[in-house]
């Protein structure tokens, strides 16, 4: 998590942005990266959101880690989101810790990081703490946002909150609203971070004594819910790990068991412990229909938005009806939407692996969009 | 872009809100908002061909019309589009009073199981027919519940859904249908289109 700040762009954002919790926060930074080229018009920008673990590094090579961006896959030149062709930008989240404001930042009052005095944050004051990005690149309507898991979440707020910024949207395997499930096994990740003795109530920045062990668990449960069963067992099976037969230990045997290990291990390295409680309450808070008079109908009532909706198949996360509910809802308020369920073994991570058919969906989506974009005075 | 869809688009007003039902690839949708500037949207069953829609930029959503059309608002489209599906539904009727729900107006084709080619392939061959509008064999065909056209005639009269225009398709040659040409009509139409409310 020692990462070079040369290596990371900011804004810092000056007007006061007051949170639900009711907390005023000002001159706080963002970080944020871009690909691509903005066209002389200012019509080929995206603005992606990114998930619980990610960071505003999408593409291309990680300067932090040094590991590919997280959404390679579908980002960069001649790719679904073809960065010759669009101007993409992704803010680092209020809260995250790859350089926007987070817990690990010190506080001015006295010095000391955060830790739990970092105020609790949700998804709509991400959204209007990235705002001010777009006033930065002087965009006034991107092309389209797009995300997936809490990254859809982040989306669809910002459509809730800004109408008329962008031009269309793609919610990917994501919901309008946290169900108990998936708060539980948020609950389940933070217990295990808070149960290591090194978590020390947050404050473990000084003596820099990581809670690596809980930080790896909470990586490990959650990893073992973006696959599926399926793609599981036809990857890992009852494989060994590296060995002919059972060791009658309580070494990792399997090959799933390693597997999960080295996730774990790997994401205590780039991630903070604090905000991943810090961001997975965020998405456990939202409910979008909450914010609206008339529920979910009533954020996009009269919107002119362009959505397509993407759910995967063996998604047991954020499955296709937490996405056909947001559809339900777009259909009742009138507004465009195009939805696709694409069928995968490849769980809620499908968006992030090379998923042909789902890549294709996007980047004709986008494409097509861009043309009609283009031509609309 | 096939006689029927031109028909269909003719019957369309400018600038109204249709939901096509089944749109396939979705040429007729495309047809509607280029040359109508219709706001037109569509529900397909077959994710390929719900990829290809969104590709090119249409209002597509992957899902099975006989289940999911609840999620309309009631009169949320000006008009319902169903092109020669109605036959494929496990519960027809219960489909049609959901496309009466959400459309003003419906317009409804179907191939006609009262065309003389039809006819005569069971009269003379005793075999189901095989023709350019039923081009599927009886082992594969989509088709649960196949009508003529008097058969849907009869069945609006008797369901009080008013018949606004019906219109018959022989090869080129287009013709309207009323009670007095029913019977010949119905001999002569290889497809049938009904607007009703």
């Amino acid at each position: 998590m020692n990462y070079k700040i040369e290596n990371i762009k900011q804004i810092i954002v000056t007007k006061p942005l007051k949170l639900d919790c009711g907390q005023i926060i000002k001159d706080f930074p963002i970080a944020y990266e871009t690909y691509g080229k903005l066209n002389e018009k200012n019509n080929n920008a995206i603005l992606i959101f990114h998930a619980l673990s990610g960071d505003q590094f999408v593409a291309g090579i990680n300067p932090v880690t040094n590991k590919d961006g997280w959404w390679n896959t579908a980002v960069g030149p001649g790719k679904a989101v073809d960065t010759e062709k669009y101007f993409i930008i992704c803010a680092n989240v209020l809260g995250g810790c790859m350089g926007s404001f987070g817990p690990k930042n010190l506080n001015v009052a006295d010095g000391e990081p955060y830790g739990l005095k970092f105020p609790v944050i949700t998804i709509r004051d991400m959204i209007k703490a990235q705002e001010s990005l777009l006033e930065h690149f002087k965009i006034k309507k991107l092309l389209s946002v797009l995300g997936g898991s809490m990254g859809g979440m982040q989306l669809l707020q910002f459509c809730a909150l800004y109408p008329d910024k962008t031009f269309s949207a793609v919610p990917i395997a994501s919901t309008a609203s946290h169900n108990a499930q998936q708060i539980a096994l948020n609950e389940l990740a933070r217990q295990a971070i808070m149960s290591d003795p090194l978590w020390n109530k947050g404050n473990y920045y000084k003596n820099n004594t990581i809670p690596k062990n809980g930080l790896a668990v909470a990586r490990m449960a959650a990893h073992i819910t973006y696959m599926s069963d399926k793609g599981l067992q036809e990857r890992f099976g009852r494989k060994l790990q590296e060995k002919k037969s059972y060791e009658f230990t309580f070494d990792a045997d399997f090959q799933i068991e390693s597997y999960l290990r080295h996730q774990g291990n790997v994401f205590v390295d780039r991630f903070d412990a604090n905000s991943y409680l810090y961001i997975s309450r965020a998405m456990d808070y939202f409910d979008l229909s909450k914010q609206f008079k008339n529920g979910l109908v009533g954020a996009f009532q009269d919107h002119k938005t362009r959505f397509l909706i993407i759910s995967f198949s063996s998604d047991w996360l954020y499955p296709t009806k937490n996405s056909k509910d947001i559809v339900i809802a777009l259909n009742a308020s009138g507004t465009n939407v195009a939805f696709a369920e694409i069928k995968t073994d490849k769980g809620h991570d499908s968006f992030l692996v090379n998923e042909p058919e789902f890549l294709e969906t996007l980047k004709g989506f986008l494409d097509s969009n861009f043309e009609i974009f283009k031509n609309e005075k | 872009m096939k006689n029927e869809f031109k028909i269909i688009t003719n019957l369309l007003p400018a600038q109204s809100r249709v939901l096509d039902v089944g749109c396939g690839d979705g040429t007729l949708i495309e047809a509607l908002i280029k040359q109508r500037n219709i706001d037109a949207r569509g529900i397909e069953l077959e994710e390929n061909k719900v990829k290809q829609c969104i590709s090119k930029g249409l209002s597509v959503i992957q899902g099975n019309a006989e289940t999911e059309l609840s999620q309309f608002p009631d009169k949320a489209f000006d008009f319902v589009v169903l092109s020669q599906t109605l036959q494929a539904f496990y519960q027809p009727e219960n489909v049609l009073n959901e496309l009466l729900r959400i459309g003003k107006k419906v317009i409804i084709s179907i191939p006609n199981f009262g065309y003389w080619q039809v006819r005569t392939s069971l009269l003379f061959f005793g075999k189901m027919p095989v023709t350019k509008s039923l081009p599927d064999s009886w082992f594969n065909t989509p088709n649960l519940h196949m009508c003529s056209i008097k058969d849907f005639y009869q069945f609006c009269e008797k369901k009080k859904i008013k018949m606004n225009r019906i219109i018959g398709i022989n090869n080129e040659k287009i013709s309207s249908i009323n009670r007095i040409n029913l019977e010949m009509k119905n001999l002569l139409s290889e497809v049938g289109i009904f607007l009703i409310s």
